[in-house]
């Protein structure tokens, strides 16, 4: 199997430029990142924080400074609110089987939207095998959740509701204030979770400002090093651990910290605080060039997911019909251009996007469709490459379909 | 089971045939053509076929929208039977498929057998407008012709209940 990828990868050979816009499943770290976190991994802060010598209290001291940083960019209360974790899929889970099992006594049900991540409609479907009840609240074309049936789906008995703050494929930005309301006027006690991964850092995000109990948040769609991430924990809301092991500096998660990825986790947070409003608005503007570059040129392509200001700034969700995605993203590959897409064929569950089709795209618009996102380091003469790269991919993909696939 | 998701290690064969698919699209003077899958599967294969007054296929051609596997064994099931006889044709298993382009990953055996299924309704189709069915061409249908109409099946009721959704 290895040996078919490496004859892939020497197609490759010879590229002129390469843009990766598959923030969703991984990232590059930027030099800048790397570079603050290589210390960390044999000059300073090697240690064990949780021990008696100076390594460890060197590692210690790095990841106070790094929670407290974190807690300032998400507006928490204090630094022991950030709980890190290896990731956004062990934060998710975390948050809601931690708080399932706290709370499985007095209340079994859990709330949902249907366009959540794997991980979240994973989780939700081993509690439903557990004797949970599940509720999966609807979304409208723009992938909005749907208010009033989120209104009707808690009551007295639902432990948790988890509601991404912004959608991890067609950047929907919820109306999150309005639905920690909505949950807490219909009981005070349901603890509200959001999976803010893909609104940390790219829309203004504040979990007091928000009032959310639990908060996940990637390193890696920051642009930081995976094995990093954290759950915002608001003080005073119990929950309890799903694995077991030596209890260091994070009481909701054993094992030894990973200190050079905390660090690099938190630079990536500073890269782009220290200018919040800048940044965001150089990668939206390099996202709408990107998005009405293909747009104008391309025929028959539909953008999933909202515009404007209800949009995150970094998402372009495009389906291209009579063009299946799995070859397109292979093709674009080829040319140095790396997307994933929603096709049931590269997802390799056989059906495609499940966001896509819960917002009410036809399945052939969701197997044409393709997830890019903008970051920080990409650069004019990138989105220019990507302009010139896709029109040709999608017209010789296209030119395979003929008159095939017309639905 | 658990499954992995290794990335899709296609083959430098399939890789070829996806970057340069021979045979590729509509021909105007074909005897039959057959279509399998649907888009609604994310996969669906045309193939037109020439045929020669003694039963010969004197030219195969496809059109593929589907994934790589798809274009690549659609281009494959051209050339393959490309001067066959229509009996021979007829013989052409997904596996022989599979095997001609260098071996396909599990969950993209489907793409062969979608592409034979195309094949076989192209020269089912053919003795059917002829009006004359030779004693070698079974009545009931194939396994790659079930496998098709199957999966064409499972696109249809996912759709529907998708329709059935939207009105609720």
């Amino acid at each position: 199997m290895v040996e078919n990828v490496r004859e892939l990868l020497k197609a490759h050979s010879g590229l002129k430029r390469e843009v990766y816009f598959d923030v969703e499943n991984s990232s590059p770290v930027p030099d800048e990142v790397v570079e603050a976190m290589l210390p960390y991994y044999n000059k300073v802060a090697y240690g064990n924080p949780t021990l008696t010598h100076k390594p460890g209290w060197e590692a210690f001291e790095t990841l106070m400074e790094s929670s407290q940083k974190l807690a300032s960019y998400l507006g928490c209360r204090n630094a022991e609110e950030v709980n890190f974790t290896p990731g956004e899929t062990e934060a998710n889970n975390l948050a809601i089987l931690g708080i399932a099992r706290s709370l499985k006594e007095k209340a079994r049900k859990v709330v949902i939207s249907e366009v959540e991540p794997i991980n979240v409609l994973q989780v939700v479907e081993m509690l439903q095998k557990e004797g949970f009840s599940v509720t999966k609240v609807p979304v409208d074309r723009e992938g909005f959740v749907n208010l009033e049936k989120l209104r009707e789906a808690v009551d007295h008995e639902t432990a948790i509701v988890s509601l991404s703050a912004v959608n991890h494929e067609i950047g929907t930005i919820q109306p999150l204030k309005e639905a920690v309301e909505i949950v807490s006027d219909r009981n005070v006690e349901t603890v509200f979770h959001t999976d803010a991964s893909d609104a940390f850092g790219k829309v203004p995000f504040d979990v007091q400002a928000l009032n959310v109990d639990l908060a996940t948040v990637s390193s890696y769609k920051i642009l930081g090093p995976r094995g990093a991430g954290c759950l915002y924990v608001k003080g005073g809301v119990d929950l309890e651990r799903i694995l077991e092991g030596q209890i260091g500096t994070q009481r909701l998660w054993p094992g030894v910290e990973n200190t050079p990825a905390i660090v690099g986790f938190t630079k990536a947070s500073e890269l782009i605080f220290q200018d919040f409003e800048t940044n965001v608005a150089r990668i939206k503007r390099l996202r709408d060039k990107l998005v009405d570059g293909i747009m104008s040129i391309i025929p028959d392509v539909e953008l999933n997911g909202p515009r404007g200001e209800k949009r995150a700034p970094d998402n372009a969700n495009i389906s291209f019909l009579r063009c299946e995605g799995e070859a397109l993203t292979i093709e674009l590959s080829l040319s140095g251009v790396y997307v994933s897409s929603g096709s049931a064929c590269s997802r390799r569950l056989l059906q495609p996007s499940h966001v896509l089709i819960a917002i009410g795209r036809k399945f052939d618009q969701a197997h044409g469709s393709i997830l890019m996102k903008v970051s920080r380091v990409q650069s004019e003469e990138d989105i220019n490459y990507a302009l010139e790269v896709i029109p040709k991919a999608v017209d010789r993909i296209r030119g395979i379909s003929g008159s095939t696939g017309v639905s | 089971m658990k499954l992995s998701r290794a990335p899709l290690p296609y083959n430098p064969k399939i890789l070829e045939l996806f970057r340069n698919p021979k045979n590729l699209g509509k021909m105007e003077d074909a005897s039959v053509s057959a279509v399998a899958g649907n888009p609604m599967c994310g996969d669906m294969i045309t193939f037109y076929l020439k045929i020669s007054d003694t039963g010969i296929v004197e030219k195969a051609s496809f059109e593929s929208y589907g994934c790589a596997a798809n274009i690549a064994t659609s281009s494959i099931v051209t050339e393959m039977i490309k001067g066959m006889k229509l009996e021979d044709a007829w013989n052409v298993s997904y596996k022989s498929v599979a095997e001609a382009v260098g071996g396909l990953p599990s969950v993209k055996f489907h793409c062969g057998i979608l592409a034979v299924g195309a094949l076989k309704r192209a020269i089912r189709k053919y003795f059917e407008i002829r009006g004359a069915t030779p004693t070698w061409l079974q009545k009931e249908p194939s396994f790659e012709e079930k496998q098709a109409l199957e999966e064409e099946q499972l696109a249809k009721m996912l759709d529907k209940r998708m329709k059935l959704a939207e009105g609720k």
